[in-house]
């Protein structure tokens, strides 16, 4: 009971709340749904317990397990003294923490996404090939797009520019259309699933 | 033929290093490349462009230093116009790891124009749920954002004396790296009928050209070009403008390696048969 | 060349370097920054939650202004630290529960009315014209469908189905080149937002 049927209770019991009060434009009703959206901003801030509760757990495994040790030390080391950093130094632009942030985190975030465009390169040599008709058109769209959208393109002729922006406005958009309408209807078939209690897969083992 | 299985066979590293070269020779050497205007850009330009003076933007920056060199010339170039403009900004981000860089934001560009904290703009800094983000503006905003960044009671703060909600809000900008802009159209749009724009990485702006059409997006900033596009319009030099020879040339880079890579995959087809 | 003194720009370019490292091959410099960069992270992320969620929304209404409404959302909040004692682990399902509930409850009309209806009305067809206008209109709708189609599969693709369905194939190939021809963009302006830093910031080649 307590460990399944009262959190799906209270799901549903949110979920159903949550979606009549869209229709009821009354005084009280407002004051409800104001009152949640401050409640779920403050319950909401707590979930970063997670992701460092199960982070500190695995890393100290590791090092009691003694594997990679001076890398997890660096992790938790890392971890702690930014935490600390932070609440004794606050926030503000110009403090030490903000320092670590333009610093350290920028670049090292930045570069890690950075060298992608690497492997792009490379699979673009090796792994993009024109195997069948599909892949074929897959190639010249994206070769017609990546030409006229840069200035480049307007230099070969004015029509790659247009031609490229009628890709996009035209049989580009009816497939994202086509996948979108799709995704919408996944979304909220799930939605009423998950308020329902039909899909649980939240409530974990 | 040897050099055809020669380059089908070559080092990885030997193609970073092609890369890397056509991508410092533009830099160090720029082009001047000319830099358009497309439909989506000028829209949202144009939008904010007519703006009456002390109408209020909300610009959230939902972003992080993953999309840095894409997101971040978007939100400067927005900011810098609506201050450009005497607009009233409201800066906000949905993205923890991108408070710094909203922060950052927030700080410099308003020192430019000599815009006064509380009454010309705030930063919100932080909020943890989209959901409730987005549906709080439509509430009372100094009720659901009580503090500001910088601890500041927001009931104190002169700008939200006469903004309440999403009904003294001109436009919403969220410039993201993922489908947050989205988010802000189902719940912003569907539940308050707020206008929203977008500025997004060039790998999801393609997505996003059925919201474009139906006018749920007022307009839309792609990748390094749209924020060069911007930057132009408001006639101000920055980081997606340095860029963008750049780009130009390793775009055609990568079509000669994957065509290149073509005719080696068909003529050892060829000689296989 | 005017390379730059501040130690702070340094400790930059020598942590995106350590990065790049890793093209050459996987090096202890690498993983060093890359636990560095997980560490910052989680450490900056404790931060701004605590300072832009926590404490105004929670903490300082209850303990310091005596909201004591504010009791129910703590003790929601509270039981995140159930994860810590494993025999009660399963009390991180009440706050999860709350907020699905209330989350979903909240979005389902207006995305209903944003992502379904909205995007329906603008596929059908205005009226008939010789002009580019209804052209490009009809594409739309011929293609809308037709993908819509491909991805019904709950029925077998089989006769006209088939021939819609390949249609649909067609307008994604399309869509999907386009995207990747922005992809192409995103990726290899990230790689120059770096190489911009490195030699304008760092090393003073470029101004």
């Amino acid at each position: 009971m307590l460990q399944k049927k009262i959190p799906m209770f209270i799901c549903f019991l949110m979920g159903f709340l949550l979606f009549f009060q869209f229709y009821i434009p009354t005084s009280w009703s407002q004051n409800f749904y104001s009152t949640i959206l401050r409640w779920i901003l403050g319950i909401s801030s707590f979930a970063i317990v997670l992701a460092v509760a199960s982070l500190v757990r695995h890393h100290t495994r590791k090092i009691k397990e003694r594997k990679d040790i001076p890398y997890s030390i660096t992790l938790l080391v890392s971890l702690v003294a930014t935490a600390l950093i932070g609440f004794i130094g606050g926030i503000k632009s110009g403090t030490l923490f903000d320092k670590i942030f333009n610093y350290i985190q920028i670049p090292l975030q930045s570069s890690m996404f950075a060298i992608l465009a690497f492997y792009m390169a490379s699979a673009a040599y090796r792994a993009f090939r024109a195997r069948n008709i599909e892949a074929t058109l897959l190639l010249l769209a994206a070769f017609i797009v990546m030409i006229g959208v840069i200035p480049i393109g307007d230099l070969i002729h004015p029509y790659v520019p247009s031609f490229a922006q009628w890709i996009l406005d035209v049989p580009n958009l009816a497939a994202k259309r086509g996948i979108a309408i799709g995704v919408g209807l996944g979304i909220i078939a799930t939605s009423i699933k998950i308020i329902l209690g039909i899909e649980r897969n939240w409530l974990g083992r | 033929m040897k050099f055809l299985e020669y380059l089908a066979k070559i080092d990885r590293r030997i193609i970073y290093l092609i890369l890397a070269i056509f991508i410092i020779i533009p830099l160090i050497k720029p082009l001047n490349l000319p830099i358009g205007s497309s439909h989506p850009v000028k829209s949202l330009f144009d939008f904010i462009e007519k703006q009456p003076e002390g109408a209020v933007i909300v610009l959230s920056m939902d972003y992080d230093a993953s999309v840095y060199p894409e997101c971040h010339p978007m939100s400067r170039a927005i900011a810098r116009h609506a201050f450009l403009k005497n607009l009233r900004l409201i800066g906000l981000t949905l993205n923890p790891a991108g408070t710094g860089l909203a922060l950052e934001v927030m700080t410099e560009i308003p020192k430019e124009y000599n815009k006064k904290y509380g009454k010309d703009y705030v930063f919100l800094g932080f909020r943890p749920d989209i959901t409730a983000t987005i549906l709080g503006f439509g509430e009372d905003i100094r009720k659901i954002f009580p503090y500001d960044y910088f601890g500041n009671k927001t009931d104190t703060l002169p700008i939200f004396k006469d903004v309440k909600n999403y009904d003294q809000i001109a436009l919403v900008v969220s410039i993201s790296g993922s489908a947050l802009p989205v988010s802000w159209i189902y719940l912003a749009r569907g539940r308050y009928g707020q206008d929203i724009a977008a500025g997004v990485t060039a790998v999801m702006a393609a997505d996003y050209y059925p919201y474009l059409r139906t006018g749920q997006f007022v307009g839309l900033l792609g990748g390094m070009k749209g924020a060069a596009e911007y930057e132009k319009l408001i006639e101000r030099r920055e980081l997606a403008t340095s860029g963008i020879d750049a780009v130009s040339i390793s775009h055609i880079l990568i079509i000669l390696f994957v065509i290149i890579g073509n005719i080696g995959y068909i003529v050892l087809l060829k000689r296989r048969k | 060349m005017n390379i730059s003194l501040n130690p702070w720009i340094w400790i930059a370019a020598i942590l995106t370097i350590a990065i790049f490292s890793f093209l050459y091959k996987d090096n202890p410099l690498y993983k060093f920054a890359e636990h560095l960069l997980v560490g910052v992270t989680v450490g900056y992320y404790i931060n701004i939650y605590w300072h832009n969620a926590a404490y105004p929304y929670i903490i300082k209404p209850l303990f310091l202004e005596k909201q004591f409404l504010t009791l129910i959302p703590f003790m929601f909040a509270i039981l995140y630290f159930s994860i810590l004692i494993p025999k009660y682990s399963y009390f991180i399902r009440y706050p999860i529960g709350f907020l699905l509930g209330a989350l979903n409850g909240m979005a389902i009309s207006p995305e209903f009315k944003e992502a379904i209806l909205v995007q329906v009305k603008d596929t059908i067809l205005p009226p008939f014209s010789f002009s580019l206008e209804f052209f490009n209109s009809l594409i739309i709708f011929i293609g809308t469908l037709c993908v819509l189609i491909y991805f019904f599969f709950s029925l077998e693709h089989k006769g006209v189905l088939k021939g819609f369905s390949r249609i649909g194939i067609i307008f994604l190939m399309i869509g999907f080149g386009a995207s990747f021809g922005y992809t192409v963009m995103a990726r290899i302006s990230l790689l120059i937002g770096r190489i911009i830093f490195l030699l304008k910031d760092w090393l003073g080649i470029i101004r």
